[in-house]
Parts: C-alpha cells; sequence; structure tokens
C-alpha cells in the first residue's frame, strides 16, 4: 500500500481573461511560488513537479519544456498531464501518486492555461474529425445538445439554471483570485443574456481566464511535521467513458462516469450520505446545468431533484452543502487549472484559510473534475488521515 | 528494498513511415492486444490505464479521448502523459507504488506523417525569444552537435559510425522501418540538413505504437513465469533556454541515470549492464548519451563505439534494435526501448538477442537536445 499524502499548501494566481503582465511561464511561476509560500517552504525542498493543461489551447508542443522553470522543476523529476478538462484534477492525482509512492516526499503540482495566448474555440472544435466535429463543433454545441436532453428529461428550469449562475458570481466575489465576480447579477440578467446556442445563454456558461494553480502535496512525515491542518487525501478516483455524442443517451442526467467515479469514492472513504456528510463541495461547473446535473450524479438527491437543491438553498454558502465557495469554474476557467482550483479549494476549506469564502469547521470536502463531456475525477479530503 | 514493479506484456507495431491504412485507434488497439495477450489478462484485469501522446502530432485536442474505447478505459482511469512513453510508465509504476492500480496498460502512439517535424518541433520553443528564430529540434540538435563535437575533438566520421551500427543491427529487428546497410562515405555524402547533421544522421519520420502491461509485485509473480522487475528509475528536467544550459554538460541525464543506477544498486554501468536502448535521435546523441550514463569516460563515446564495445557481442551493447535511427516515432520511442530492452531480458530478442542479457537500460527524453531525461533499469 501507498503511504498516506495530504495537501499542505496551495497557491493561485490572479484570474482575468487575458493576463498581459506574465507570459505563460512568469503565470506557473505565481502560482508556484505561492504556494510555497503558503506552505512555508522552499523550491529546493521540492521533489517532483507534475504539470497540467492543455496545449492545443495555446497552439504550443510538449508545453512542459517551456513552463517546467516557472514550476520549479528545473533539476527535479517533471512531466506534464494532459486530459482535457480533467487535467487538473487528473495532475493533483498524479502529484498524489508521487508522494504515496515512497520516491517521491513533497511534490508541487501546477495546473495552468493561458487562453489569452491562443484561440480556445478552435481548441475546443478539434474533436473527432470524422463524426463529432462537423455536428456539434466545441463545447457549446455539445452542451446546447445535451442540456435540452436534461431539461426535458429531468424537468429542470431556466430560471434553476440562472439560480446557480448567480449564486456562483456572488460567491466569488468573495474570492479575490476570482475572474468574474458578479454583486448585483439576478435571474433575470442571467436569462436575458444573449442566447449562444438554445437554451445555452452566455451568463450561464463558463469564462475562459488565463491563470494557475499549484498545489504541494506531500507524504505523511512531512505533512504532520509542516502543516497544522493538512488536507489529507483520502479518495482520488477516476473514470471515463464513451466519447462520441451518439454513444451515451442522455448524457448529462446519466454521467456515469462521475456517479461511478463518486461510488468508488465513497465507498472508499464509508461515506454513505454525501449531502449530509461532506461539509463543502468543489466540483467542476463547465455551465449552470451541468452543477445541477451533478448533484444528482453526486448523490446530493435523487435524480430530477437537483433543481429543486438549489431553489431551497441547500448548496447555497449558509445552506447545508455550500457548493463552489469559489465561485466555480462558471466564474474561472483556466481550463488546465480548472480542476487543480477545485482540489486547492477544498483544501483551502480545510486549511481554515478560505477568508471570506470559507466555510465554518471544514473537515470533509469534495472536488471534482470534469472533461471530454463524459470523463470525471472524485477526490476526497478530510481533516483526518484515516 | 524488493523490486515492487514488474513489466508482465509488452507489444510495438511495425514502424512505417506512413500507416495510412489503418487509423490511429486502430494501431493502438493491435498493441494493446498483443500486449494483454502476451501478459495474459482481459481489460477485465486492468485497473488503469496511462497513455502517452501529444495533441499537436494527433491534431486534435486532448487527442487522448479517441484511444477511450481501445484501451479499454470505459469505466476506468485513465491518464495521459504528454510526452514521451518512459514519463508515461512512470505515472503508471507510480500509480502502482501509490496502491491504486495492481494492473497497469502503457500505451505510447505518434503519427510522425501526419504532422510536419520541424514546425511542431519549433512549437515546443517559447514563443518569445526562441520560437520566432525559427529552432526546432533539428537545428537546436546541429548546436548541441557542433559543441560537443568541438569540446571533444569528435569527427563527423565518428558520428557517421553510429548510423553504420544502428543500420546494421536493424536488420536483425523485425519492427525496423530503415534496415538499409550504409557506410561512412554514403551517411557522409547524403544532403546537409543543418551543419553538422546530414539526412542520414537522423532518425526518419515514422509512425508507429507500443504498449507495455505493468503488474505489481503480488500481480507479477501470480500471472507472469518471468517478470521483468523495473530495478531503478530517475529522470529529471533541464533548463529550458538554450544559453541557460550547458548544452554538453548533461547534468539532467547525468541526474537521471544517478537516480536509476542508486535504486538498481549499479556502481559501473559497463560492466553492471548487459544492454543498454537510448532514444538518439541524431548519430551524436547516441555517442553523448552514453558518455553522462557513464558507459565510458567522457568524449570517449566514439572510441568504445569504434572498439566495438557497444556493437552486438561488445561490453555493452547499445541500441541493438537499430535505435531510433531505425524508427522514429517521436514520442514513442522511450517506450520502445523499453519493450526492448525486456525482449532482451526475457532472451526473446530473436536475431538482436544480446545473449545471457539480464540486467539492461532504457533510455527517454523529451523536449530539445535532451531537456527532459528519462532513465529505467530492468532485469529479471
Amino acid at each position: 500500500m501507498g503511504k498516506k499524502v495530504a495537501i499542505i499548501g496551495t497557491g493561485q494566481t490572479n484570474h482575468c481573461s487575458s493576463r498581459e503582465d506574465v507570459n505563460e511561464m512568469e503565470l506557473v511561476y505565481e502560482a508556484a511560488a505561492a504556494a510555497l509560500k503558503d506552505a512555508e517552504m522552499t523550491i529546493a525542498e521540492i521533489d517532483a513537479v507534475v504539470l497540467a493543461n492543455m496545449e492545443l489551447f495555446e497552439g504550443r508542443a510538449l508545453h512542459d519544456m517551456w513552463c517546467g522553470e516557472g514550476g520549479g522543476a528545473f533539476m527535479k523529476h517533471s512531466f506534464k498531464i494532459s486530459t482535457g478538462g480533467t487535467s487538473g484534477t487528473s495532475g493533483a492525482i498524479s502529484g498524489y501518486y508521487h508522494a504515496a509512492s515512497g520516491l517521491f516526499d513533497r511534490v508541487m503540482v501546477v495546473g495552468f492555461e493561458k487562453h489569452s495566448d491562443g484561440n480556445t474555440l478552435a481548441g475546443m472544435a478539434l474533436t473527432d474529425p470524422f463524426w463529432d466535429r462537423h455536428v456539434a463543433a466545441a463545447a457549446i454545441g455539445n452542451f446546447a445538445l445535451s442540456v435540452s436532453e436534461y431539461m426535458a428529461d429531468r424537468g429542470v428550469t431556466e430560471e434553476q439554471s440562472a439560480k446557480v449562475a448567480v449564486k456562483a458570481r456572488r460567491n466569488a466575489c468573495n474570492n479575490p483570485h476570482a475572474h468574474l465576480q458578479m454583486p448585483d447579477l439576478t435571474v433575470k440578467k442571467v436569462l436575458e443574456s444573449p442566447v449562444l446556442a438554445y437554451p445555452v445563454h452566455r451568463l450561464e456558461m463558463c469564462p475562459q481566464s488565463d491563470g494557475a494553480c499549484a498545489i504541494i502535496f506531500a507524504s505523511e512525515e512531512i505533512a504532520k511535521k509542516r502543516c497544522p491542518r493538512p488536507a489529507w487525501v483520502r479518495a482520488a478516483v477516476t473514470r471515463h467513458d464513451h466519447i462520441y455524442l451518439g454513444e451515451v443517451k442522455n448524457r448529462l442526467a446519466t454521467m456515469r462516469s462521475l456517479k461511478e467515479a463518486a461510488k468508488v469514492a465513497y465507498e472508499t472513504v464509508g461515506i454513505k450520505e454525501p449531502l449530509k456528510e461532506f461539509d463543502v463541495a468543489e466540483i467542476y461547473d463547465p455551465l449552470t446545468y451541468a452543477e445541477i446535473a451533478w448533484y444528482e450524479a453526486l448523490g446530493f438527491c435523487e435524480d430530477g431533484e437537483g433543481g429543486k437543491l438549489i431553489d431551497d438553498g441547500i448548496t447555497h454558502m449558509d445552506g447545508e452543502l455550500p457548493v463552489n465557495p469559489s465561485g466555480g469554474v462558471i466564474s474561472t476557467n483556466p481550463v488546465g487549472a480548472s480542476g487543480t482550483i477545485r482540489v486547492a479549494e477544498a483544501a483551502l476549506q480545510i486549511h481554515g484559510k478560505g477568508g471570506k469564502r470559507q466555510i465554518p469547521d471544514v473537515s470533509l470536502a469534495l472536488a471534482t473534475g470534469y472533461g471530454v463531456y463524459c470523463w470525471s475525477d472524485v477526490l476526497i479530503l478530510s481533516s483526518k488521515p484515516d | 528494498m524488493n523490486p515492487q514493479v514488474a513489466i508482465i506484456g509488452t507489444s510495438q507495431t511495425k514502424f512505417e513511415a506512413d500507416k495510412g491504412y489503418e487509423d490511429i485507434p486502430e494501431t493502438v488497439f493491435k498493441v494493446v492486444q498483443q500486449a494483454m495477450a502476451e501478459a495474459g489478462i482481459d481489460r477485465d484485469d486492468l485497473d488503469s490505464i496511462v497513455t502517452s501522446s501529444v495533441d499537436l502530432w494527433d491534431g486534435r485536442t486532448a487527442s487522448n479521448q479517441m484511444l477511450t474505447d481501445v484501451v479499454g478505459s470505459i469505466m476506468k482511469p485513465e491518464s495521459r502523459v504528454a510526452g514521451d512513453g518512459l514519463g508515461a510508465v512512470f505515472q503508471g509504476m507510480l500509480a502502482i507504488l501509490a496502491g491504486a492500480s495492481e494492473i497497469t496498460l502503457v500505451v505510447s502512439q505518434c503519427r510522425g506523417s501526419m504532422g510536419v517535424h520541424n514546425e511542431i518541433s519549433n512549437w515546443v520553443f517559447d514563443p518569445i525569444y526562441q520560437q520566432p528564430l525559427g529552432l526546432d529540434y533539428l537545428s537546436a540538435g546541429a548546436l548541441q552537435a557542433n559543441h560537443y563535437m568541438n569540446q571533444f575533438g569528435i569527427s563527423q566520421e565518428d558520428c557517421a559510425r553510429v548510423v553504420i551500427k544502428n543500420r546494421r543491427d536493424a536488420q536483425n529487428n523485425p519492427y525496423a522501418q530503415v534496415v538499409k546497410e550504409a557506410t561512412v562515405e554514403e551517411v557522409m555524402g547524403s544532403l546537409m540538413w543543418a551543419y553538422p547533421i546530414k539526412e542520414m544522421d537522423a532518425a526518419p519520420v515514422s509512425d508507429g505504437a507500443c504498449a507495455v502491461v505493468l503488474a505489481s509485485r503480488h500481480k507479477a509473480k501470480a500471472l507472469s513465469k518471468e517478470p521483468v522487475w523495473i530495478l531503478g528509475a530517475g529522470s529529471c528536467l533541464d533548463s529550458h533556454y538554450l544559453g541557460d544550459r550547458d548544452l554538453t554538460g548533461g547534468d539532467a541525464l547525468i541526474r537521471a541515470s544517478n537516480a536509476a543506477y542508486g535504486m538498481a544498486g549499479i556502481s559501473d554501468p559497463l560492466k553492471e549492464l548487459d544492454v543498454a536502448e537510448v532514444s538518439a535521435a541524431f548519430s551524436y546523441q547516441e555517442l553523448l548519451w552514453t558518455e553522462l550514463m557513464g558507459f565510458c569516460n567522457r568524449g570517449e563515446g566514439a572510441r568504445i563505439l569504434q572498439e566495438g564495445m557497444t556493437s552486438l557481442g561488445g561490453a555493452l551493447p547499445v541500441n541493438p534494435s537499430g535505435g531510433m535511427i531505425a524508427g522514429n516515432p517521436v514520442t514513442v520511442a522511450g517506450l520502445t526501448r523499453l519493450v526492448e530492452v525486456v525482449l532482451q531480458v526475457r532472451g526473446e530478442a530473436g536475431a538482436r538477442q544480446v545473449r545471457g542479457a539480464r540486467r539492461a537500460l532504457a533510455h527517454g527524453t523529451t523536449g530539445c537536445c535532451g531537456q527532459g531525461q528519462y532513465v529505467m533499469i530492468v532485469g529479471n
């Protein structure tokens, strides 16, 4: 068996649509330096560096060659994980493996993306060239199809979706790193924003952000020595599914990769009632409707009751299970870092360093990653090592 | 410490200039099926999968998604290392050591024929200072070659002899793409691409794929009569900017190989290793890498080659498969090296077999001029 591992430090850049003040390596450096400061460590103490990113967005090959040094990888073991939208969580899971393996004790993971360097829509559109590319290019078209199907199947309303957008952008106001902070957003304003592809409105989608996020994982002895309240990794599970649109009916409602990953993770930790047992969840919401669908897939409620959860304020900051106090992916979305940010924000809540977005007394936190319309990562962090 | 991770199945495609007769998932499906058959397992036995590929070579975003079905990762975990295949083996090994997986499939694929090598390798360089210069793996490699050859008095003929050796040995390798013997005169007379690198000094453009099945100690013993163990592993990343690096100093490779030797308990690689497969995209790199990995003193790579020490039958045969000169699907190179040394240690390398091989080294590299380096030692 592997060693016990905890997150002992996190760091994020500020996010916005174009970080013209830094180049991409400097962006990576900014997050890595912040994580080192948070963990009160020097780069010399780090044994390995895992990078995570989607290279086609910037049009770069082997991105880690240039940006690795920004993460402090010089003269260390390093490679880059790239698994689409889940890159950031898969990178975190790789970092966890590194520290659990016994070969490395202090591991830096940096997820990063600088969308303003490239053309995100073009990058997204480069899907399967034979079938999907012509049918529903890029994320928005794909979501429009699966959201329509989901609404018809589960009776989720436009208003419920808009409420998720309002919650997220208001929560983001408490997060100094968040990209879209909208204190005055209303359901009406969300539904009056332009329709990108029916039924998806502009303010229901994630933005494209420039940014990076770093996490420091440490093996048990180091974690106990160096961190007053380590965030222990209790489960880290990945599940993939078929990628073609036609292969899985009602994809958003079904989302069996997330269901299966959550099931395995919950079993590992012994969680039976996620809504009651988790103190906070940071879930990868590429658009508002997905957040509602994930409530159901993650077992926060029965199928078809996701909309009710947002209606009743259960997932608000003061609700039974606050979801995305950070503002989530629909507020901040540097794709390669978006998953890393979920894990970092979950850890931050356990560390008690959430500032204005801190949920009181967090001891069990959930983080998820999502990518390629059907891939899922689930991580469970706890204030207790076992 | 007892080795904890073994290789229980391998496979590789024949490397070809253009595999346009089948699509990438078809190629990958074949190597996956073969590796699992060799390991005596099927899809249900896989706990996790690691792939290695690069989006720009594949011409699509998150390009590992096209492999989800054929690598068997439906409702299973898959991760992708966007770089050399030996890096993916690291990820697979770490998952097993972490207790997260008992049987892990590692797959690497690349279609050199689908992209323009010089352009894609130009996009590896930072976009501010180096990319606009037009640097690519070839022109950067030429700088490294000049530095190395000047520093140690290595001639172009010395480098040509690497090509002669590898092309000769590639004839014993049924998976090789370039199998035509060559003479020093032919190499010297081939087209000058970027001084001193000539067309025949360089690895060809290739399509291909490779797969290995990794297993935990417990599973390896249960499933395999002859597991080949990972005895040591090391990796290291050097600086990106060419001007920041000592291009012949090879700090990254020295560190990576020392880490691997340390784990495997090797102090004299020339004596203690039986065979080595190294990733050299250009002839000079085989000489340079063998020096940095301590097979000989600095500057003596050409001498030990000329004396036959690195030939089949020599003290430490290097690249009996023909190496990358015989076939080069870019990011697959490191995993190919591992597959080859596993075959050697098992005694299943056919006409390219090094007699009595028990302990072997596989080397992989990523980025330009060996910026990222991976070394693995395997043994029975």
